[in-house]
C-alpha cells in the first residue's frame, strides 16, 4: 500500500498544472476549480447529481446542461449554476474545460481538462451499456485518466440489459398471477427512471397505470421530464387511497424504504432489488430480498478495461472502489497507474444509500 | 442440470418454508428416478468424495478469465465464496444446459473428481512428483474450463458447489423428507426411517424409497433420532415436575447402538457408521441380546467422570485408535433409551415402559466391564429441586439436564413436548478483538470472523474465535472500523489495534495445557459489544484460570 503523502507527491508531479489531489477533492490549479469536491469551495464542476458527487454549499457550479433540472431538485433552486452542452468548450483561466457524456445517469458528464496541450479526463461514474434515459458514454483521448472502480473486480460482468429486463417483467407477471405486489428497490435518481423507461419500452405504455413510485421519486421523475426524457407521471404510492388494490402493481421505492413503514401498505409483497451488487450472493442475502436483478449504472470489469484501452491515457488514477486492485492490475499490464487517495480510505463495499437525504417527502 | 440448478436457486431465493417445500415437491414430480436420487442425496447434505482440490478450481478460473492468480485471490477474498467467484469469472454460455443431472454427474463430474485422486498420489516431495502433479492439475483444470463453457452462470455455480462438496442448501432434512413424502404418498415417519443409514443415490434405490411397500431391510438400519427442545421459561409454571424424568445432559457424541443378526453397528447422530472407531463399545455390545437398539451418548470417561470433549474429539478423528490412545482416552456408551427390544420396534411405548425394558437389559455386567452403562435417572416433586440439581451439572462434567415426559413416545426428530433440555448458564468473559477475517455465506465479504484475546501480564493472548452473535448493523460497523484500522495483513487475516471489547459466552471453559492460552473453549459466541469498556478492562487469563480451578475444574 502506498503512503498517502508519497502517492500525492507523485500524482502531482507529472501533471502539476493539470490536476492535483487535495484534502478538499480533485483540484485544477490552472483553472482554479474543483471537480466533485467533498467540501464547500468557490468553484465546483460536477460530474453528476448523486449526493456523493454533488455537494451543497459551493459558491459557483458548472455542470452539463441536461443535469440542470436534477441538480436544482437535489441541491437547491438557488444555486449559482452555469451549464454546458456536451462537447462545448469553456475557457476557465488557463484551462480549457469540455464535458462529454458519461452514460451513468441523466446529465452525467466526464470532465475533459486541457492545459498547455496536456489532457486530463475525469470520468466521474460511468457505464458503457445503453440506457434510454441518458446520452451514451463517449470515449475521450487523454493523457491522464481518473477513473472510478466501483465494480473493479473480475467477478463483475453485467448480463445483457434486455435479459435482465425480461427477467424483471417475468417476476412481475408471476407476482400478478399470485396476487402479490411487486416491490422493487432501486436508487431514486437514475436507476428508478432507467428501469421505468426499459419496462415501458418492453411492455408498452399501457402498463404505466399499474406502476406507482415512492414519494422520493416524484422530484427526480419531474426533473427527468423537464430535461426531455419521456416518462409518464407515476403516482406516489402514498397518494393512492388506503383500499387501493396493489395485487397487480409494480411499485418502485428507494433501498432505504425497505425498513420503513411505507412498505406496510402492500399486501404480501415480493421484494426485489436492481443493483450491480445483486451479482454477489452474499450482498443479495444481506439485503434480504426475494430477487436480485443485476442492473448497474457503473462499468463492469470488462467495460472498465475497454474504456481505458479506448481512451489510451499515459497514466491512470484509480478511485472510488477497488482502486488498489485495479491499479495493480493495470501496472502489471505496463500502464502507469496509481491509487487516488480519496476521502474514504480502504476498500468500498455496498455504498451507503445515496437517497437517504430525500426520504422525507 | 437446468432443473436442478433452478431448484437450488428457488430454495436459495426464499426464506419461506412453504415456498421451499413446494419448489422441492415440484422438482421431484418432474424428475426421473435417476436424477431424483442424486438431487435427494445433495439436498440431504451428502457430498461427493473426494472433493476437487481448491487449487485446481482457482487455477482453472484464473486461466478461464485470463487474469493473474493474485487477482483471483483478491476477488475471492472479497466475494467470500470460491464456487461463486470461479463461476462468475469463468467463460461460459448464456444458454442453459439440457443434459440431465445424473448424466452430468456420471459422465463429467465424478470422473473429474476421480482423476484428481491420481494427482494426490503424485504429490510426493520429489521434484519429479511435483512436476507430475502440476501436469495433472493443468489437465484437470483444462477439463473443468471446458465443462464451464457449456453452462450458464447459475449452472456453473451449482456445478462448482458439487465439486467442492459445499452445496449447502438452506433446507433441513425434515423439510426435504416432508416434500418427498407429499409427492410420493409415503408417510413422513416411514420415509424418514427408510432414509436412515447409508445408501447410494441410484435409480433403483429411489424407486424403492418411494414405493408403497418397502422391501429393503438391512440389519444395520438405525431409527431416526428423537431430539429435544430447550426448556421454555414458563414451562415450570404450567406443568408438574413429577411428570418428568431427568437425566444428565452430556457433552459427548450422541449415538445409536444396533445389535442385530449377531452384528453390532454404532451410528452417529449424523448417520455415519462409527465402525472401528470405538472398538471397546462394539465388543462390549456383543453381550446384548439380538434385536436390541439403544440410544445413548459416547463419552470419554475416566475415574468415574467424563473427560473434556476435546479429548473425545481425538478419538473420533482416528479411524482405528492405537492401544495407547485407547488407554489415554477410554470411552463408554451411556444408554438412555431403548428403541428395539426383543426384535420389536418399541418406539410407540411410553418412556416409563421403555425405561423398564432398558433396566432389564444386561448392561454394566462383568462381561462388558462398565463400558456399557445405563443413564442415571432423577425424579422430582418440585421444579426448584430440579433446577438446583441442574445448576450442579458442571461438577459432574455435564452441560445440564434432559427432561423426559413419563408418557412420551420415542418421536421422530424434534417434536415439541416430549423431551426438553435445560442447560446451565454459560460462562462469560470480556475479551479484546485482535484479528478479523472476512466471513462466508450470508456474511460473505464482510469482516465477521473475529479472534479475541485476553490479557497475560501486558500482552494480549488470543484464545477464542467467534462468528455469531452481533446484529447485521453491528457487523457493518465493525466491518467499516476494521477496514479503516487494519495495521497489518497476514493473508486473509487482518490485525487491528486493541480497541474493541466484546462479551463472549461459552458452553464450557477448561484449563488446558494443550492450548497456547492455557484455556480450552467450547461453543464461543458473542453476547454483546461492550462499548462501555476499554481494552484495559478486559479479563485477564490468570483470573479466569483461577476461577476455573476454584470450581474444581480439572486440568487435562
Amino acid at each position: 500500500m502506498t503512503e498517502p503523502g508519497d502517492g500525492q507527491s507523485r500524482q502531482s508531479s507529472r501533471f502539476a498544472e493539470l490536476l492535483e489531489c487535495t484534502p478538499r477533492g480533485l483540484y485544477c490549479p490552472a483553472g482554479d476549480f474543483y471537480v466533485d469536491p467533498w467540501d464547500k469551495v468557490d468553484y465546483a464542476i460536477l460530474t453528476h447529481a448523486h449526493a456523493d458527487h454533488a455537494r451543497w454549499g459551493c459558491k459557483r457550479y458548472l455542470a452539463a446542461k441536461s443535469c440542470e433540472s436534477l441538480l436544482r431538485v437535489r441541491l437547491s433552486n438557488q444555486i449559482d449554476l452555469q451549464t454546458l452542452s456536451y462537447g462545448e468548450p469553456l475557457r476557465i483561466k488557463d484551462a480549457l474545460v469540455t464535458l462529454y457524456p458519461a452514460g451513468h445517469i441523466l446529465g452525467s458528464a466526464q470532465v475533459r481538462i486541457e492545459v498547455a496541450g496536456k489532457v486530463a479526463l475525469i470520468t466521474g461514474d460511468y457505464k458503457l451499456q445503453a440506457d434510454p434515459t441518458c446520452v451514451a458514454w463517449e470515449p475521450v483521448r487523454c493523457d491522464l485518466m481518473v477513473t472510478e472502480s466501483t465494480f473493479g473486480l473480475p467477478v463483475f460482468r453485467w448480463p445483457e440489459t434486455p435479459c435482465v429486463i425480461r427477467e424483471l417483467i417475468g417476476w412481475w407477471q408471476e407476482n400478478q398471477s399470485q396476487g402479490r405486489t411487486s416491490l422493487l428497490l432501486a436508487y431514486s435518481v437514475g436507476k428508478a427512471q432507467r428501469v421505468l423507461a426499459e419496462v415501458l419500452n418492453a411492455c408498452g405504455l399501457d402498463v404505466a397505470q399499474k406502476i406507482a413510485v415512492h414519494g422520493a421519486m416524484l422530484g427526480p421523475n419531474r426533473a427527468y421530464r423537464t430535461a426531455g426524457v419521456e416518462l409518464p407521471e407515476f403516482p406516489s404510492a402514498a397518494s393512492l387511497p388506503s383500499d387501493h388494490d396493489w395485487s397487480q402493481s409494480l411499485v418502485i421505492g428507494p433501498p432505504s424504504s425497505q425498513s420503513t413503514g411505507w412498505v406496510k401498505r402492500f399486501s404480501n409483497p415480493s421484494l426485489a432489488m436492481a443493483s450491480g451488487w445483486m451479482a454477489i450472493r452474499g450482498t443479495r442475502s444481506r439485503r434480504s430480498v426475494d430477487r436480485g436483478f443485476v442492473l448497474s449504472d457503473h462499468v463492469d470489469w470488462p467495460d472498465l478495461l475497454t474504456a481505458i484501452d479506448t481512451c489510451q491515457p499515459e497514466q491512470v488514477w484509480v478511485t472510488h472502489g477497488f482502486s488498489e486492485v485495479v491499479s495493480r492490475y493495470l501496472a502489471e499490464r505496463g500502464m502507469a497507474a496509481e491509487v487516488l487517495q480519496t476521502q474514504f480510505a480502504g476498500e468500498e463495499s455496498e455504498p451507503a444509500n445515496q437517497d437517504t437525504p430525500e426520504l422525507t417527502p | 442440470m437446468r432443473a436442478f440448478a433452478r431448484l437450488y436457486q428457488r430454495i436459495d431465493e426464499t426464506t419461506k418454508t412453504n415456498d421451499k417445500v413446494s419448489a422441492i415437491r415440484e422438482y421431484f414430480a418432474g424428475a426421473s428416478n435417476a436424477d431424483a436420487a442424486y438431487a435427494l442425496y445433495f439436498l440431504l447434505g451428502n457430498k461427493l468424495k473426494p472433493s476437487l482440490p481448491t487449487r485446481i478450481i482457482r487455477q482453472a478460473a484464473a486461466r478461464s478469465a485470463e487474469i493473474p492468480d493474485w487477482l483471483f485471490e483478491e476477488t475471492y477474498q472479497w466475494v467470500g465464496d470460491l464456487a461463486e467467484t470461479a463461476a462468475a469469472m469463468a467463460k461460459g454460455t448464456s444458454v442453459s444446459c439440457d443434459e440431465p443431472l445424473h448424466r452430468i454427474l456420471l459422465d463429467s463430474l465424478i470422473p473429474l473428481l476421480q482423476s484428481t485422486a491420481g494427482s494426490k498420489r503424485a504429490s510426493s516431495k520429489s521434484p519429479s512428483g511435483t512436476l507430475k502433479r502440476q501436469e495433472l492439475d493443468a489437465a484437470v483444470a483444462s477439463k473443468l474450463i471446458e465443462f464451464w463453457s457449456r453452462y450458464d452462470l447459475l449452472e456453473r455455480f451449482v456445478f462448482n458447489k458439487l465439486l467442492t462438496g459445499n452445496l449447502r442448501v438452506g433446507v433441513s432434512t425434515k423439510l426435504v423428507t416432508k416434500a418427498l413424502s407429499q409427492c410420493s404418498g409415503v408417510p413422513l415417519d416411514e420415509l424418514t426411517h427408510r432414509l436412515m443409514g447409508e445408501w447410494e443415490p441410484t435409480e433403483a434405490f429411489f424407486k424403492q424409497l418411494v414405493a408403497p411397500e418397502y422391501a429393503e431391510n438391512s440389519p444395520a438400519k438405525p431409527y431416526p433420532f428423537c431430539l429435544a427442545h430447550p426448556l421454555p421459561d414458563g414451562h415450570a409454571r404450567e406443568h408438574s415436575a413429577s411428570d418428568y424424568f431427568a437425566e444428565w445432559k452430556w457433552d459427548g457424541i450422541r449415538a445409536q447402538l444396533v445389535r442385530r443378526s449377531g452384528q453390532t453397528f454404532l451410528w452417529s447422530r449424523g448417520e455415519e457408521l462409527l465402525e472401528g472407531r470405538f472398538p471397546e463399545i462394539e465388543s462390549a455390545a456383543q453381550g446384548l441380546p439380538d434385536g436390541s437398539v439403544l440410544d445413548g451418548e459416547i463419552l470419554a470417561y475416566r475415574d468415574e467422570s467424563p473427560m473434556p470433549f476435546t479429548l473425545l474429539q481425538r478419538r473420533i478423528q482416528r479411524k482405528k485408535p492405537s492401544p495407547k490412545m485407547m488407554q489415554e482416552v477410554p470411552v463408554v456408551f451411556v444408554a438412555f433409551d431403548v428403541l428395539e427390544h426383543a426384535r420389536q420396534d418399541v418406539r410407540g411405548e411410553s418412556f416409563e415402559k421403555r425405561r423398564t425394558m432398558l433396566e432389564s437389559l444386561p448392561l454394566g455386567t462383568p462381561a462388558n466391564a462398565m463400558t456399557l452403562r445405563r443413564s442415571e435417572v432423577f425424579e422430582f416433586d418440585d421444579w426448584a429441586k430440579m433446577f438446583q440439581l441442574r445448576d450442579k451439572a458442571r461438577e459432574y462434567g455435564a452441560e445440564g439436564l434432559m427432561l423426559k415426559h413419563r408418557l412420551g413416545l420415542y418421536e421422530v426428530g424434534r417434536v415439541t413436548g416430549t423431551w426438553w433440555k435445560s442447560k446451565v448458564t454459560p460462562y462469560t468473559v470480556d475479551a479484546v478483538l485482535v484479528y478479523a477475517q472476512r466471513g462466508h455465506g450470508r456474511r460473505a465479504g464482510m469482516f465477521s470472523d473475529y479472534t479475541f484475546a485476553l490479557w497475560d501480564e501486558d500482552r494480549l493472548v488470543p484464545f477464542a474465535k467467534a462468528y455469531s452473535g452481533l446484529t447485521d448493523e453491528e457487523i457493518a460497523k465493525v466491518d467499516r472500523w476494521i477496514k479503516e484500522h487494519t495495521t497489518q495483513r497476514f493473508g486473509p487475516v487482518h490485525e487491528v489495534p486493541a480497541q474493541i471489547v466484546m462479551e463472549l459466552a461459552f458452553e464450557n471453559l477448561q484449563v488446558s495445557s494443550r492450548h497456547k492460552s492455557g484455556i480450552a473453549v467450547r461453543f464461543p459466541r458473542i453476547l454483546r459489544w461492550r462499548h462501555d469498556k476499554s481494552p484495559q478492562d478486559a479479563d485477564r487469563l490468570e483470573q479466569i484460570k483461577e476461577m476455573l480451578r476454584q470450581q474444581g475444574n480439572r486440568t487435562f
